[in-house]
């Protein structure tokens, strides 16, 4: 059964008819032709299809397309302002923050969806006290990050690659 | 996966009308837990019925103080809301202690609850399961049962309930406003989850075409004084093997007043009766903490398994309790 919906991805108005079992992160790869997201599980257990929905990160894999019309999508590619790369983006390459960079699409909206949280005194699991304003720390942002599985391990990168972000987003 | 209609009501009357009048259709939330469901071919709906526009997604306050939240209120918006953080750390805390900031950035509350158990067995449509698909089995029993049960489980079914903001909302003696076709009404939250007896398929008392259209909480003082505590097999981003939700009321050297709910060991958030009896009353000693915890867990059944059972479950659980409260209490004890 079909749906019209309206979407805009990285800026760009899109207008089309999907079937309502088409999640967000199929319509965006195989009908807009955005490869950023990537397919991890499939079933909300990996991160790698991270995106920005209407300014939160989100797990593309698990929203139906059809229920979302005439939201704000913006996937990792969709962040650079030209040819500068988001401060998310060039925290990950000074610090070499991926390997094979599969999960990196994932890894990077997931951020910055994050510091939005942290910027809006969002707590989280390692947070001791709920009340107080958060602060960044190594533990926080493992915590925070829980949701984006690498496969190649290089959470030891993409760590300090989110400090150095945290310190110039705002 | 089977081709279904879509409608996103604006209106809760639309909602529950849509769903009350089709034994096919089933509401959708946050679909972090549905559309994995509908992928993996155990949830097969006809037609689902978005409810994130038909309830409110606002957290308002109520006439006796406490706060009313609604069914679309997703799990991060309320973990972010600076009332609920003063006021009930344990509720913040059990979601926060749950799945991805992305998930809870989807996730609904009046989703989250329902969501079903993570049974490997309930979720692969191969094995026999009577939660799944009555009468064909269940292929849990003999099988990994880290997962399972050890209170109120039954031959037909050994699951857990996989929520932790139930085990939580249980502590509390929180309130479920429900809409039917005959109209509203309200469910004490320990009243909504069942034990699975022979109808596990059944995991809470709601009928079909029965919409959460909020979530009230308590006024409640003593909630201050709480926490949320899970044990799980990694730091982050796991189902809890066992988790504690407590809140305590001190009278000088006294136990006023306790809440205890127990998560990862039932059908249902258990909420242990038997060791607040123990504690009303008592002096907050570790001795005290053991023998509560011990009355709770006294019929506690550990599973066999090929993992090695649950055996494990009772002595965590102890632990856990105990360990909730000697936190609790740290000051107040001499
Ligand atoms: C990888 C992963 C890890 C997770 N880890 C955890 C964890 O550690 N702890 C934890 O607690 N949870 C965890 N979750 C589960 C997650 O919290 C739930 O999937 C989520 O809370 C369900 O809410 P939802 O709004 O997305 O529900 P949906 O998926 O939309 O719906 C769930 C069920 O509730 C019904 N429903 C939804 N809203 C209503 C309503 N208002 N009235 C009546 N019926 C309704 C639906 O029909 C469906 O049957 C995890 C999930 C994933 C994918
Ligand atoms: S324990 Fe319950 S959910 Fe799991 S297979 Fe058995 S009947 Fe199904
Ligand atoms: S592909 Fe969406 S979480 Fe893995
Ligand atoms: S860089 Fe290879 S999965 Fe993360």
């Amino acid at each position: 059964m079909d749906a019209a919906i309206s979407l805009t991805v990285d800026g760009e108005g899109y207008r089309l008819t999907v079937d309502t079992r088409t999640t967000l992160l199929d319509a965006l790869r195989d009908r807009l032709g955005n490869i950023s997201p990537k397919k991890g599980c499939d079933h909300g257990q990996c991160g790698a299809c991270t995106v920005l929905l209407d300014g939160r990160r989100v797990l593309a894999c698990l929203v139906l397309a059809a229920t979302v019309g005439g939201a704000e999508v913006t996937t990792a590619s969709g962040l650079a302002e030209g040819d500068t790369p988001h401060p998310v983006q060039r925290a990950f390459l000074d610090h070499d923050a991926f390997q094979c960079g599969y999960c990196t699409p994932g890894q990077v909206c997931s951020a910055v969806g994050m510091l939005d949280e942290v910027a809006a005194g969002w707590p989280s699991h390692a947070t001791t006290d709920l009340t107080a304003e958060p602060r960044l720390s190594q533990a926080e942002i493992s915590e925070r990050m829980a949701g984006n599985l690498c496969r190649c391990a290089a959470y030891v990168n993409i760590v300090p690659a989110i400090e150095q972000a945290a310190g110039e987003v705002r | 996966m089977k081709p279904f209609t879509l409608a996103t009501p604006t209106d809760a009357d639309e909602a529950v009308r849509l769903v009350a009048d089709d034994p096919d259709a089933a509401f959708l939330g946050g679909g972090t837990n549905l559309v994995d469901h509908l992928k993996l071919g155990v949830a097969t709906p006809g037609a689902l019925v978005d409810i994130t526009r038909a309830t409110s997604a606002e957290i308002t306050d109520l006439p006796d103080g406490g706060p009313r939240v609604g069914a679309a209120v997703r799990n991060g918006d309320f973990t972010a809301d600076r009332r609920a953080r003063e006021r009930y750390p344990l509720i913040v805390q059990s979601v926060l202690a749950g799945a991805s900031g992305q998930l809870r950035n989807m996730a609904t509350i009046g989703g989250n609850p329902l969501q079903r158990t993570r049974c490997v067995y309930f979720q692969d449509v191969t094995t026999p399961c009577n939660k799944r698909e009555p009468g064909s089995g269940c292929g849990a029993h003999g099988g990994y049962t880290r997962y399972h049960a050890i209170l109120g489980a039954s031959e037909h079914c050994i699951a857990t309930h996989p929520s932790d903001l139930a085990v939580a909302l249980a502590a509390v003696d929180a309130t479920v406003r429900v809409l039917g076709a005959d109209g509203e009404r309200t469910i004490p939250f320990t009243d909504l989850h069942r034990l699975p007896g022979d109808a596990p398929e059944r995991d809470t008392t709601l009928a079909h075409g029965e919409l959460i259209t909020a979530i009230d909480l308590p006024a409640l003082p003593m909630a201050r004084r709480s926490l949320y505590r899970k044990v799980r097999d990694r730091a982050s981003y796991a189902f809890a093997l066992v988790s504690v939700a407590a809140a305590i009321e001190l009278d000088g050297d006294r136990i006023s007043d306790v809440r205890i709910a127990l998560g990862g060991v039932a059908h249902k958030p258990w909420r242990a009766h038997r060791a607040e009896a123990v504690l009303r009353g008592a002096r907050p000693l570790e001795e005290t903490f053991e023998t509560a915890a011990a009355a709770e867990l006294a019929d506690a059944r550990p599973l066999d398994g090929v993992d090695g059972g649950n055996g494990f479950k009772t002595t965590l659980a102890a632990r856990t309790i105990v360990a909730a409260l000697r936190d609790l209490t740290e000051g107040a004890r001499s």
